[in-house]
């Protein structure tokens, strides 16, 4: 399988504090990996830098086999983000807004693809509707509307569900796995909720204090640490030298 | 009523301004920057009562010229604010765009929105003051052009100090204009500064353009240096502006400011 995710040995110090320390790792196509780590743990800082907001104090980034420093539009083109401490602009419909972003990603066939993506979402009777309406599930679809429209060949999300109740959570959920596979697209995930990573990830990250503590398939890491599910296995090496220990 | 609450709510926002330069700096030089202003304009009235006797609608006319300046410059602020305000921020700058493709863009928006407010100013002015700006005649364009152009580069000077120092910068967004007024001339000649304050106004473009107005409207001459000089400090300032707000994109991208708009 072709990686289209290849992260090599990124730092990033913010002066003296070391956020990220050196992390490598792979996602490949049609991969869901799991970005896991307590707060203050580093992922938003690798996210950051994945979408060419952060600049790595050193190491590489390739995405699709195009360096990010040097091909950041290209590869801007082809990847978008979702995360709920990021809005649509409130006083734009829903269509605006997609229509706008559609500009933005310069998609051809707006109106297709629009079509496509709120029947997928199953947000097509909210197309009229002012975005800062809408409640935390339907904004939430939106949102993933947004990160759709330009096709994206890698997607990247920063706790999707969080704040969701449980039917839009698996909505949410499914409708991923559905496009991951027929996409074939990669996806890293940043998430707590650990039914959702062992549900929709083929493998995980462990990080801690900027570095990769552990990593591999939900199965195995449960297993390698004698727990009985991935929530425990977080809180095994999480506590580990916690300041909640 | 509860003493605690209110000493909590004010301790709120007091740790918010001293942890924050340019909120306290907004505090400091606003009042400094008005009663500087209002002195100039008061000296000048009370020394010189006859000055505008033979081209009423001076003032009124360098208040419209002032006015585009000030929404063009607001305006272009307002369009970047509101990207932080409505949290698309980080939206925005994960879009496959350029920077000169944002700033385009907004430059754009800034003057569209600048001539709704200015339109209707203009053809407000004839039938309550009988008096018509388009009597600058085509030099007017040039003026116009002029005062945009600043207005672009201080919203782009503003816009990079947003980039850099996050959303408490926003206060200097909103008086950066009014920093600047005094050393403007914009209802007095330059001659009415302090020696050292003309100095500052000379390497500004706003001197030469409202010099310009007013010597179009009392004199009915034209100086052509006044908008030669004016282009030529705008193009200065501009380029400046322009350089300024790539090195703060960069600055934002090391220092983490784009995923992290807060208050």
């Amino acid at each position: 399988m072709k990686n289209l995710i290849e992260v090599q040995n990124i730092k990033k110090n913010y002066g003296k504090k070391e956020a990220v320390k050196g992390i490598s790792f792979n996602v490949e196509e049609d991969e869901i990996l799991g970005l896991l780590g307590p707060n203050g743990s580093g992922k938003t800082t690798t996210i950051g830098m994945l979408l060419g907001l952060l600049k790595p104090t050193s190491g590489q980034i390739f995405i699709n086999n195009l360096k990010l420093e040097e091909n950041r539009i290209q590869i801007l083109e082809k990847i978008n983000f979702i995360s709920p401490y990021i809005e649509l602009p409130k006083k734009l419909t829903v269509k605006q807004n997609l229509y706008v972003y559609s500009k933005l990603y310069k998609v051809r066939n707006i109106k297709e693809r629009i079509e496509y993506l709120s029947e997928k979402l199953r947000i097509g009777e909210l197309l009229n509707s002012i975005t800062g309406e809408l409640s935390s599930g339907q904004k939430n679809r939106v949102s993933l509307a947004k990160a759709l429209v330009n096709e994206p060949k890698v997607l990247l999300l920063d706790e999707p569900t969080a704040s969701l109740d449980p039917e839009v959570g698996d909505f949410v959920r499914s409708f991923l796995e559905d496009y991951k596979k027929e996409k074939k697209i990669s996806i890293l995930l940043a998430s707590h909720n650990m039914n959702e990573v062992t549900r929709l990830c083929k493998s995980v990250l462990m990080m801690k204090n900027g570095e990769i503590i552990d990593q591999g398939k939900p199965e195995d890491l449960i297993a390698k640490h004698g727990r009985t599910n991935l929530e425990e296995v977080f809180l095994k090496l999480s506590r580990s030298n916690s300041e909640f220990n | 009523m509860s003493l605690t609450r209110i000493y909590g709510l004010f301790l709120r926002h007091f740790y918010l301004i001293t942890r924050s330069f340019p909120r306290v700096l907004d505090l400091v030089y606003w009042p400094s920057i008005q009663i500087t202003l209002w002195g100039f304009i008061s000296n000048f009235f009370a020394t010189h009562t006859t000055y505008y006797n033979n081209a009423v609608g001076v003032i009124l006319t360098c208040a419209i010229l002032y006015d585009f300046l000030f929404r063009t410059s607001i305006g272009f602020n307002m369009l970047f604010l509101e990207e932080i305000w409505s949290r698309n921020f980080t939206n925005l700058f994960i879009a496959p765009m350029r920077i000169g493709e944002i700033l385009t863009s907004l430059v754009i928006t800034a003057l569209i929105r600048s001539l709704i407010g200015l339109v209707p100013a203009i053809l407000l002015t004839s039938p309550l003051f009988g008096i018509s700006i388009l009597d600058l005649g085509i030099f007017l364009f040039f003026l116009f052009l002029s005062l945009y152009i600043f207005g672009i580069t201080l919203g782009i000077l503003v816009s990079s100090g947003l980039l850099r120092f996050g959303p408490s910068f926003e206060n200097i967004a909103w008086s950066t204009m009014f920093l600047l007024a005094p050393f403007g001339c914009i209802y007095y000649p330059i001659e009415t500064l302090p020696e050292i304050f003309q100095k500052i106004a000379y390497v500004l473009p706003l001197v030469y353009i409202f010099e310009e107005a007013r010597n179009i409207l009392i004199n009915q001459t034209v100086n052509i240096e006044n908008v030669y000089y004016a282009f030529m400090w705008n193009a200065f300032y501009f380029s400046l502006s322009i350089a300024l707000f790539y090195y703060s994109f960069n600055a934002a991208k090391n220092k983490g400011t784009l995923i992290n708009m807060g208050e």
